[in-house]
């Protein structure tokens, strides 16, 4: 993906655009070409509006007055992307904020588009307006690579499946004939894994108890917002509670006041019987919380540091990293080659850097990490996301292994099937607030999808003749 | 696996070394194309610097200029390993001179306790000089670099009006000079001396017990750890349980601790008081000695080893007919290359890195049917 962009150069093989053999040295060669790349995270400037973001860069093609509105109009018109080009950026949600993406690809000039996880952040309505989008762009004449691992969008949108597992080609097949089940042993390679857990485990000791959690910031204009908003709920222990919600509605401030980076305005956080809301996060961990974070990179790992010192990262005070003030290396090395050892880290050794490991082999170092110190809570913020589906299958089995020893979980999640499938009960969080409940042993993705956007709450029920 | 590992450890010492030695062959270059450019001959130029630097006066005063810019590194790289740069050092030190100086003027007390006391009050003004940056940082989020600039000019107007005749200072010889009441001679620290070559200030012990503590408890210390977490990535060490704010503060008090001993050298070694001809200019000369050393306790001592030559060397040019000004040339390049260099290299060898782990792990995965058949 990054070579087909001109963001890296291949050893060796070649790419062939348009019947033409092409060599791409940077990201511009790749626009000439005509090929375009939508991120999985979103280049937008806030500030700015969507005209002016999609000229951003491109002021030559079409100045930034005017013409280039008409060109936007155009685009949008023709590929039924409903576009607004005066609108603040900041305004739209991200649905929306995706459709820019694609226009300003197309604005380029890109006949070859490249989306990468696009679905990740979106709830089922939206997927199904952006495979409608998508079909359009295809009934036009371009070519769409489509990067995903949920496998029932991959069939229902695509006409042709590449398998890619680590770094090969697996094999191509037409989405017609395939069941998704033949699709994700060609990507694990064997059996499929599933989210399910088995029987429940789940105990009436409570372990974590959030009361009237509250928390309002004053943005740049001086409106207040409210982000948390009473949050109250109670995990016991071997359960795993599960939140759904489409991200920025909370998730990353709630895990946040939990793990203590960030203070509350109100409300108390408890674990296991003591009060905790006013513990400094190295407290907190060491009290038993384990963290898995949603961004890795950010608050997970020091990329430019060698694996065995990735393992110290936030639990320094604790064995075998430390004795007393002075850092025990040698058996924090010692166990960092058993971390590696037991959760499957694929590494040729621990003194490489952690930013020279794939997502999911740092990933899996991360879970090894938090569930080397017996932890009474997990708190797992997306923690497949950008994984392999074979580190995925694993990261599910700590999860539920642990869930059978007594561990609570809070579980964050993009995806709505791991949610279901992993969680004993289930919240959604909108605004700020945790608006619905569900079954997972009940509810689909659908009925879920629609109290994400507010459109249900209270307690959901599943209905036949919704399904 | 064990060979890879090894393989990428020496290549990563290569690579470390590299960055350095490319930096100043090429400002060896550029100093030769600027003598050239003045109408002089550069090798004549060279071949008097090598001679003339690896006399044994020379080095005894190399040692001793390099004792005072190790400590100035060492002060630097504290902050730099947080990611603070506290460009602070030069008036941090100078006041800590400044006061150590009264104090030990004023002291009666016998040599072993006016010594201890000296350097401490030393440390201790360094320190709150540049905690006051900390704290208008962690609690007004004040850019340390403004802050520390400014407090520099501070320094230099307090020193200034402390030092006069009446206040803090007196006047010496005969009234041409103001300085601090002079040290008792029980107050002098120790000197080795080398006989002919020169006397070597016993400070120098101090500069490598520095050194090895700055070693020990950023490498092996949990909070040492904590500093460098920070230093890498501030989310990831709040994530761990790290309080960044007062992380900050420290690590800044620290920077100025040793800051306070950067005047010691030659308050106790050589000038026991402090006048207007007291050295300045030393911090900037740390920030450079601690790019050039790469944070690294030995990296900054060959720097400061290497500076106190140019330094020592250059100026007898002036005696050969060159312009001495060719060593602000020489330091300047070196600096400006070494940036350039560490920056090209780091990128270079975490892009080796990652390639060699891709292909390992490939190899791996293409000889699983091997793997099998043992098992």
């Amino acid at each position: 993906m990054k070579i087909l962009y001109g963001m890296q150069q291949p050893d060796e093989g070649t790419i062939t655009v348009g019947g033409e053999q092409v060599v791409f040295h940077n990201p511009g060669d790749a626009i000439a070409r005509g090929i375009g790349m939508v991120h999985q995270h979103f280049m937008l400037a806030d500030n700015l509006t969507v005209l002016e973001n999609v000229v951003l860069g491109a002021e030559k093609l079409h100045g930034i007055g005017g013409k280039a509105r008409a060109r936007i109009k155009e685009i949008s018109d023709a590929y039924g992307l409903n576009v607004r080009p005066d609108v603040l950026t900041e305004e739209l949600g991200v649905a929306d904020r995706q459709r820019v993406e694609i226009l300003k690809v197309l604005y380029r000039g890109a006949r070859t588009l490249i989306l990468d996880e696009p679905t990740a952040v979106l709830v089922p309505q939206e997927v199904d307006a952006l495979f409608d989008n998508l079909r359009e762009l295809k009934a036009e004449g371009l070519t769409v690579i489509f990067i995903s691992h949920k496998l029932g969008e991959v069939l229902s949108v695509a006409d042709e499946i590449t398998v890619i597992r680590r770094g090969t080609t697996v094999g191509t097949v037409e989405p017609r004939g395939t069941t998704p089940k033949q699709l994700a042993e060609l990507m694990v390679g064997s059996e499929l894994p599933t989210p399910e857990t088995q029987e429940s485990t789940v105990t009436d000791v409570p372990m974590l108890e959030l009361k009237g959690l509250h928390l309002a910031q004053t943005d740049l204009d001086g409106v207040e917002r409210i982000i948390l908003d009473q949050i109250g709920l109670t995990i016991h222990k071997g359960e795993v509670l599960g939140i759904a919600g489409v991200e920025g509605n909370g998730q990353s401030e709630l895990v946040e006041a939990i793990m203590g980076m960030r203070q509350p305005d109100a409300g108390s956080v408890t674990l296991d019987g003591t009060d905790i809301s006013r513990v400094a996060t190295r407290h907190r961990r060491e009290a038993g919380i384990g963290y898995i974070p949603e961004d890795r990179h950010r608050h997970g790992l020091l990329l430019e540091a060698p694996l065995w010192e990735n393992r110290v990262l936030g639990h320094v005070t604790e064995k075998p990293n430390s004795r007393g003030g002075l850092l025990d290396i040698k058996a924090a090395r010692t166990d960092t080659e058993r971390i590696v050892e037991a959760y499957d880290v694929r590494t040729p050794g621990i003194d490489v850097t952690a930013g020279s490991l794939s997502g999911g082999n740092q990933q899996k170092l991360i879970v090894g990490r938090e569930m080397s110190h017996d932890p009474k809570l997990l708190i797992a913020a997306h923690p497949t996301r950008g994984v392999d589906v074979g580190a995925q299958a694993a990261i599910w089995d700590y999860i539920r292994e642990a869930r059978r020893e007594g561990l609570a979980v809070l579980l964050i999640s993009a995806d709505l099937d791991e949610l279901i499938g992993l969680s004993d009960t289930l919240r959604v969080m909108y605004r700020g607030r945790l608006v619905a409940d569900a079954d997972p042993a009940t509810i689909t993705p659908e009925e879920l999808g629609s109290a994400m956007t507010g459109a249900a709450s209270g307690h959901l029920e599943h209905t036949e003749d919704d399904a | 696996m064990k060979k890879l590992t090894s393989r990428i450890d020496k290549e990563r010492l290569l690579l470390g070394i590299a960055a350095p030695l490319l930096a100043i062959v090429a400002a060896l270059v550029v100093t030769a194309l600027v003598i050239l450019a003045t109408g002089k001959n550069p090798g004549p130029a060279f071949s008097d610097m090598l001679t003339y630097g690896f006399a044994s006066d020379s080095q005894v005063y190399i040692l001793n200029k390099a004792t005072t810019y190790y400590l100035s590194g060492v002060a630097v790289a504290v902050g730099f390993r947080m990611n603070l740069f506290n460009i602070g050092v030069d008036g941090q030190y100078r006041i800590a001179a400044f006061f150590a100086a009264v104090l030990g003027g004023a002291l009666t007390v016998p040599g072993w306790l006016a010594i201890p006391m000296i350097i401490i009050c030393a440390m201790a003004t360094g320190a709150l000089w540049a905690g006051i940056a900390g704290v208008l940082k962690v609690t007004r989020g004040v850019s340390e670099v403004i802050a520390t600039i400014m407090l520099n000019a501070i320094a230099t107007a307090v020193i200034g009006y402390l030092l006069q005749p009446g206040k803090l200072g007196e006047l010496q010889q005969g009234g041409t000079l103001v300085s601090t009441k002079p040290l008792p001679e029980s107050s002098y620290f120790f000197t080795i001396d080398t006989g002919p070559a020169g006397v070597l200030d016993g400070f120098i012990v101090v500069a490598v017990l520095v050194g090895l503590a700055y070693w020990f408890i950023l490498g092996r210390t949990r909070f040492g750890f904590d500093l460098r977490t920070v230093g890498q990535s501030e989310s990831a060490a709040s994530a761990s349980g790290v309080s960044v704010k007062k992380m900050v503060a420290t690590s800044m008090i620290i920077s100025g601790a040793v800051a306070g001993l950067i005047g010691m050298p030659t308050l106790l070694n050589e000038s026991h008081q402090y006048d207007n001809s007291f050295p300045v200019g030393i911090g900037f000369t740390g920030i450079a000695i601690a790019l050039l050393g790469r944070n690294n306790p030995i990296g900054i001592a060959l720097g400061a080893l290497l500076w106190g030559f140019l330094e020592r060397t250059t100026n007898h040019l002036e005696f050969q007919g060159y312009d001495k000004e060719i060593l602000g040339v020489i330091e300047g390049v070196i600096v400006l290359c070494v940036v350039i260099a560490y920056e090209v290299v780091r990128r270079y060898g975490l892009k080796r890195q990652q390639q060699r782990v891709g292909a390992e792990l490939a190899a791996q995965a293409a000889a699983p049917t091997k793997k099998q058949e043992v098992a």
